[in-house]
Parts: structure tokens; sequence; C-alpha cells
């Protein structure tokens, strides 16, 4: 029977969260576990509704398995339309506090939403649909585990439906970035071996003797990641039928503990696993090998080695000793040498093909997100050093910082691998529309920019007004008046974010046509024609 | 073993013993023989899917 | 095999890779990370913290519940400005039984380490209901329903003892006493003797103006009023205290 033993187990875990819905020992937790149970049920019932009792056909070992990368590349746009809605819904209760709906929906619990939104929801289905695409071309290799793939891609799944919707009953570690509470930390915890043992399981039955770079960065990623959620998340639950935990570490501890894992979110989620994804898709989408594989490989362990120090830098300053600070800033400076190393690289894979960037949307969306992880990886050594610092922390310049690399970098380099891989993973000859691409690149470009510029603006000036004295030697603003200084860079940020989101709704459209198998008509972009110039001298090694 | 020991360490045997190890990863990718091999392997991806 | 041809070995064995890329990414942690649990210079020796009455831990973690962190810090750092604005800096002390801490890493709002006694409880309860109609200015959500919501308690002890399980110091007649605590200290007529003994500096009285029962808006006032009145700087010296 198709789907009997995952009916048989889902049942089970159904009726599970249904007797903790009835025993839970706080309001929350109860709530919680009704969702559980309505989630899993659910899906049960589709199980069920799509079960056939003839005997299975048999699966070609030497196909790639491509189900769960179709599901989660319908998830990857899927989760980021809503994580970015909810970020411009969060920009706009900051502008307008009215907005603000209490208890669920006031900011303190949509924040997290936001984040947790785009970072795992879109960043981490991105992440893991396109290593399991990466995976297996590079390694020639049918994904390992037989449904493995399958309980990976449903078990994320129901993470997000989990962190998302604690967050909104107010059930919360209060750990940035890692806020889920301790049961759906166990469950993830499941699922990420799972993942893990599925990405090398595949490496290991590799049919290329060598293993591609990307490879090792989507590794590196997994690696890190489950040793950071594991003690960062450490923490004793008040009682096992509640949604309560107290964390394991104290004050400075439990400070360095979450800001080594914060920073390594964004060094380890944000960096290697989108590098990773750099080192595939764009040479794919170019058609032209990396511009330096041993570069690669340098960029690799120099990246892996100096990232994991330098989280001490988001503590500057404030009771942590002052050995780990300078520690951390040190190596947050350093780091800027490989960032760079690896902007280079995947730059100069364009190297002989710059007309493309003309003609090819795809690959101007990929070398945009390049040249903002350039960009925002020297910005964050420079705000690593304490002096830049002292001005730059608890200020609006951080959150600036933030989206360059996470609507830039992230946000487009993923945006590249889905248009590359949708139309394959469908079997369609081209995307339904290349222009609408075109007009993604602009919305989202010029919503990188307005946000960036404004939250630089509105930083420095909170930072620089904070710090203001006048020449009775008192202090100029009191912070209620720096707070309304903020209101019209508030408005100008929720315009910048809502040029982003409307890219991203252009996206979500045109990949449904894609799948649905429609072709718009359309002028196709303009071709590289040589124009008739006369040749300067000098100029013929560029052309 | 005090923490002082441990901080002298870092600052003077321990940053010249990962300095070489970094130097050596360097050498290691950049050494003569292995540029075909990186070819080869830069190459794996635009092999047909 | 050459010296030169290792790191190809590398490059072909997953299992070597995943090893090299753990132990590679595992260094950084441990240096920085395991020498703040051992060094005893990591946390000054100071006078007055003590563990959170039941009261303050409910209020902080409605404090955590809604998000509060994300807006505002409590770690005073030692510039001028700081120092004048919101009090002394900050001592790694202070959070020695924050679990888990709450520093914060954005000021939306201003820093709250040591908002304890700067305002007056029913200020905070308006402020909490109605931001705008203290601070014109503010963009703070409003926080009405703390006030209509009970707070729950089944049993705070289980609180208590999860907290004295990661190292918190709460004896065995704070346990005992922490259903009883949690209520008297909202409780302007209780006989708080006891609990002034067991948690010194605890504000006690009636914090939301509503006598009939203990609410969420308790807690939080409680948690709030106490923020930074623990450490009794006159007996601090900045000197040896500096790490």
């Amino acid at each position: 029977m198709k789907f009997g033993t995952e009916i048989v187990l889902l049942s089970l875990f159904a009726f599970a969260a249904l007797v903790a819905a009835g025993f839970g020992v706080d309001e929350p937790f109860r709530r919680h576990m009704w969702v559980l149970f309505f989630a899993v049920a659910g899906f049960t019932a589709i199980l069920l509704r799509n079960t056939e009792f003839k005997p299975t056909v048999p699966i070609d070992p030497a196909a790639y398995m491509d189900g769960p990368i179709r599901y989660g590349a319908i998830a990857t746009v899927f989760w980021g339309v809503v994580g970015m809605l909810v970020g411009v819904v969060i920009a706009l209760q900051l502008a307008y506090p009215d907005l603000n709906i209490q208890p669920w929906f006031n900011f303190g619990r949509l924040r997290p939403l936001h984040t947790s939104g785009v970072v795992f929801a879109f960043g981490g289905n991105a992440l893991i649909c396109t290593s399991l695409y990466v995976v297996q071309r590079t390694c020639r290799a049918r994904l390992f585990g037989g449904d493995l793939g399958w309980f990976v891609f449903w078990g994320y799944q129901l993470f997000i439906v989990m962190a998302a919707t604690g967050y909104l009953l107010g059930i919360t570690e209060s750990r940035e970035y890692a806020e889920p509470e301790w049961y759906v930390d166990l469950w993830l915890t499941i699922v990420w071996v799972a993942y893990l043992i599925l990405f090398l399981g595949t490496i290991l039955k590799r049919k290329e003797p060598h293993i591609y770079v990307a490879n090792w960065f989507y590794l590196a990623f997994i690696v890190t990641i489950a040793m950071l959620h594991v003690i960062n998340n450490l923490s004793m639950p008040v009682s096992f039928l509640g949604s309560k935990s107290y964390s394991a570490f104290s004050g400075v501890q439990d400070a360095l503990t979450q800001w080594w894992y914060g920073h390594n979110a964004v060094g380890f989620f944000l960096t290697a696993g989108f590098l990773g994804m750099m080192y595939y898709f764009v040479p794919k989408q170019a058609n032209r090998p990396v511009y330096s594989y041993r570069l690669s490989i340098i960029h690799f362990w120099a990246l892996i080695f100096l990232y994991i120090w330098a989280g001490p830098h988001h503590l500057h300053y404030t009771a942590l000793p002052d050995w780990a600070q300078t520690l951390g800033m040190v190596f947050s400076i350093m780091l800027w040498m490989p960032s760079w190393g690896g902007m280079i690289n995947g730059l100069m894979t364009l190297s002989g093909a710059w007309d493309k960037l003309r003609t090819d949307p795809i690959i101007r969306m990929m070398v945009m997100a390049i040249a903002f992880y350039g960009m925002s990886t020297f910005e964050g050594p420079m705000m690593s050093i304490k002096a830049v610092n002292s001005l730059s922390h608890y200020t609006d310049w951080t959150i600036g910082h933030v989206h360059s690399g996470a609507l830039g970098w992230v946000g487009m380099i993923s945006f590249g691998a889905i248009y590359f891989m949708v139309p394959k993973l469908w079997n369609r000859d081209r995307l339904y529309s290349l222009r609408l691409v075109n007009w993604h690149f602009w919305l989202a470009t010029l919503g990188i920019v307005v946000y960036a510029a404004v939250m630089w603006v509105s930083g420095v000036m909170q930072g620089l007004m904070w710090r203001e004295y006048n020449e009775q030697g008192f202090l100029v603003y009191s912070f209620a008046e720096t707070v309304a200084a903020m209101h019209p860079y508030y408005i100008m940020r929720a315009i910048g974010g809502a040029m982003y989101l409307s890219g991203a709704l252009i996206m979500a459209w045109n990949i449904a046509m894609t799948i649905l198998g429609y072709r718009r008509e359309e002028d196709p972009m303009p071709r590289s024609i040589p124009a008739l110039q006369p040749v300067r001298s000098g100029a013929r090694k560029w052309a | 073993m005090t923490y002082n020991f441990m901080r002298e360490f870092a600052d003077s045997w321990g940053l010249l013993a990962m300095a070489l190890f970094f130097l050596g990863c360097v050498a290691f990718a950049l050494r003569p023989g292995s540029r075909r091999q990186a070819e080869r392997a830069a190459h794996i991806p635009l092999k047909d899917d | 095999m050459g010296l030169m041809d290792r790191h190809a070995v590398i490059e072909k064995n997953a299992t070597l890779l995943l090893l090299g890329s753990l132990l590679v990414v595992t260094i950084g942690g441990i240096v920085e990370i395991t020498p703040l649990f051992y060094l005893d210079n990591t946390i000054e020796k100071v006078e007055g913290m003590r563990p959170y009455s039941p009261l303050e831990l409910a209020g902080r973690n409605i404090y955590a519940r809604e998000g509060c962190y994300l807006c505002h810090s409590q770690m005073i750092r030692p510039f001028r400005d700081e120092v004048e604005r919101y009090g002394h800096y900050s001592l790694a002390a202070e959070s020695m039984y924050d679990h888990p801490f709450q520093w914060g890493s954005k000021r939306t709002g201003p820093d709250l380490a040591r908002v304890g006694d700067r305002y007056s409880n029913a200020w905070h309860v308006q402020h909490l209901t109605e931001p705008r109609s203290v601070v014109p200015e503010s963009i703070m959500p409003g926080y009405a329903f703390l006030k209509d919501t009970r707070i729950e308690v089944k049993d705070f002890s289980t609180h208590l003892i999860a907290n004295s399980r990661v190292g918190v110091p709460y004896s065995d007649d704070m346990i005992a006493h922490a259903n009883a605590d949690l209520m008297a200290q909202a409780d302007a007529n209780a006989d708080t003797s006891g609990l002034e003994r067991r948690y010194p500096k605890a504000k006690l009285g009636d914090f939301d103006g509503d006598p009939q029962q203990v609410t969420e808006m308790d807690a939080l006032v409680a948690y709030l009023q106490m923020l930074g009145t623990l450490v009794d700087f006159k007996t601090y010296d900045e000197a040896a205290g500096y790490r």
C-alpha cells in the first residue's frame, strides 16, 4: 500500500499532539499543540486520499530525484513572499504604530516572524532545494536514502509552521534568530540530522571522483548549523508538557553563545550555503567554469576558519570581557580578505562574457548579488571596528547592513538560482517571461538601494543625536525626540521594502506561469549584436 | 595551565602555527601540479545534466 | 605520497572533508566561549545581586514573550552620553542570573537596564496601556491586554526549579513559597516579611491599580521597577572590576 507506514506513523504523531493539547500545563502550549494536531492530521488526510493499493512502480536508480526539489522551489517562492510581506508590515508599524494589533500582531511578535520567515523559511528552503539539486548533478548520483528527501522537505515545513505560529502565540526563547522553544528545536534537530545524512550519503555514493567545491560549502553549512543550533538552544524546560524553558547559560556566557550562534547563522546559513549556490549556478548560467577553482579552495578554508571567531563584534563595549571583544574584531577584519576573494572569483567567472550582463537578466541578477556580497562584506568588517561600532551599534545602520546582505546577496542569488532551476525541473524550454525577470531585477535593485541608503542616514543620524552635547555640556536631544526624527526614514524604508516585495510578487507570477506551461509572447531581450565601431588601440582585448 | 599562559601562547606560538597552517593551505591549493586537476573539477557542473 | 598531494585526498573524501570542516569551525568557539565559564574574572564581585522573585520572574517572562528585547537594550555602554542618559554602565554581574540574557541589540526605544524606580507604577501602567498618551512621539505597541490577563499560576515553583537546575541559587525555602510569594508581592495587604527576607529590595504593592487580581501587568511592572536597582554602586570598586 502506497504511504502505508507514513499514514500509521503520522496518525500516531497526530494523536500524541492531541494528548499534549489536552494535558499541556500552559495555555500557549495547549494552543500550539492544537496547531500541530491540525497540521499533522490534515497532512495524514491528504495522504489517505492519495493512497493506492496497486503495486508501486519501481524507481529508476539512475534518475535524479527531483520531487522534493520541485516542492522546495515552490516553497522558496511562497515563503519568500510571506516573509517579505511581514517585513513590509512591521516596517509600516514602526512608521505608524497604530497598525499594531495586540496581542498577536504586535511588532514584538511579528518581528521574529519576519526574520525567521525570510532567513529560515525562504533562505532555508532555497538552500535545501538547491543543495539537493546541485549535489545530485555534480555527483551524478540519485539522492541517498529513498524517501528521506521527502522527510527532510515536509519535516522542515512543519518546523516553519510550528515556529511561525509559536511566535504569534508568544512562545519564544527570546534568542534572536533562534526563537523557537525547546520542542520545536528538538524537531528541527531531527530534520537537520536527516538532511545531513541525505546530503552526505549522496556525496558518498557519487560517480564523479572529485567533490565539487559547491558541495563543500553546502556541507560546511549543514554541519556548522547543526553544531550552532544544538549548543545555542541548550535549555531546561519547565515541564515536558509546557512551552517555557530557561536557557542553560546566563548573562555574559549566554550573550556570547547567542552571538557566536547569531553571527555564524549569518556566516554559515546566509553566506557559506549561498556561496555553494554561487559556485554552481553562476558557472551554469554563464556556461563557463568558475574563474579560479584553486582560489575557491582557499576561499573555503579561510572563510570557515575566520567566520566562527567573529561573533563577539556584536557585543562591543558591553559587559563581555575586553579580550573577547578584541579577538572578535580582529577576526572580523581579517574576514574581509576571503570574502573579497570569493567575490572576485564569482565576478571574474563572467570574464570574457560580460556582454551577457546586457542580454541575460538572470546573469545580471547573479552579478548584482555578488556585488552586494562584496559591499556588505566590506561594510561588516568596518562596522566591527570598535570605534565605528560605538556609533553604529543599537542603531538602524545595523538594520541597513543586514538588509544589503540579505536582500542584495541572499535574495538575488536565490532568485537567480530559482529562475535557472524551474524551467529545467519542469522540462520547460524557457521561463514564462524574461522581460518580467528584468522587471524583477530593477524593482529589487532599486528597493535595496532605497532601503540601505535610508537606513544609513537614519542610523548615523540616530547615533549622532544620542551623543550630541551643547556648549553647556548637556545632552541636546531627549530619546523621544530621536524617535520622532526617524519617522520620515521609516516611511521611506517601507517604500523600499515594498518595491522589493513587488519584485518578488512578479517572480511568483512568472514562476507559477512557467510551471503551468505558459509562454509569454514577447519581444526577446536585446541581443548582443556587434555594432560597427572604430577600433581604438588597446580596446581589442576587451572585445 | 593558567589563563595567562594560554593568552601568551595564543599571541605567540599559536598565532604563528595558525598563520603557517593557512599559508600551507594556500600553497596546497596553488601547488604547480594542481592546475590540471582543478580545471577538470571546475568543469564538473558544465557536463550535461 | 608527496605532501602536496594530500589536499587532493580531502577533495575526494567526503568524511575527511566533513571532519576537517567540523574541526576548523569548532576552534573559534572553544577558544572564545569556554574561558568565560572558568575564568573567575569574567564576572565582577558585587554586593546585592539575588535571584528574581517569582513575580519578577513572571514579569521577565512576559518581557521576553512580547519581544521587548527587540527594541529595548538592557546594556549600558561605558560612554559619557549613555551613562548620563541611563546611569552607571552595566556590569556582567548584573545579568548573572539571567536565563536567557536580555541585553538586546537595537534601541528603537531607550535602554531599560536601570529603568527601575525612574517612573511611578501608575506611569508604567498608563504607558504600557496607551503609550502615546504619555509619550506622544512613542512608536511602541500598546499592551492593554496585560491588565486583563490573570497570571496563570498552577505551580510556579516549577519555574524556580528549572532555574535552579541551570545554576540560579534558589533555596528550598524560596521554591516552597514560590506561589505564595508571587501573589503576596502584588498584594498591598499581604504579610511580606518572608518575601522581603528571601528577596531583599523587592518592590511591593499593587502595581496595576487593580487590587482584585494579580495580572500580567502587575508582573511586568514589578520586573521593570526592579531593573538595575539591586547592585549597590557605593561599595563597587571600579578598578578591581575591570576585565
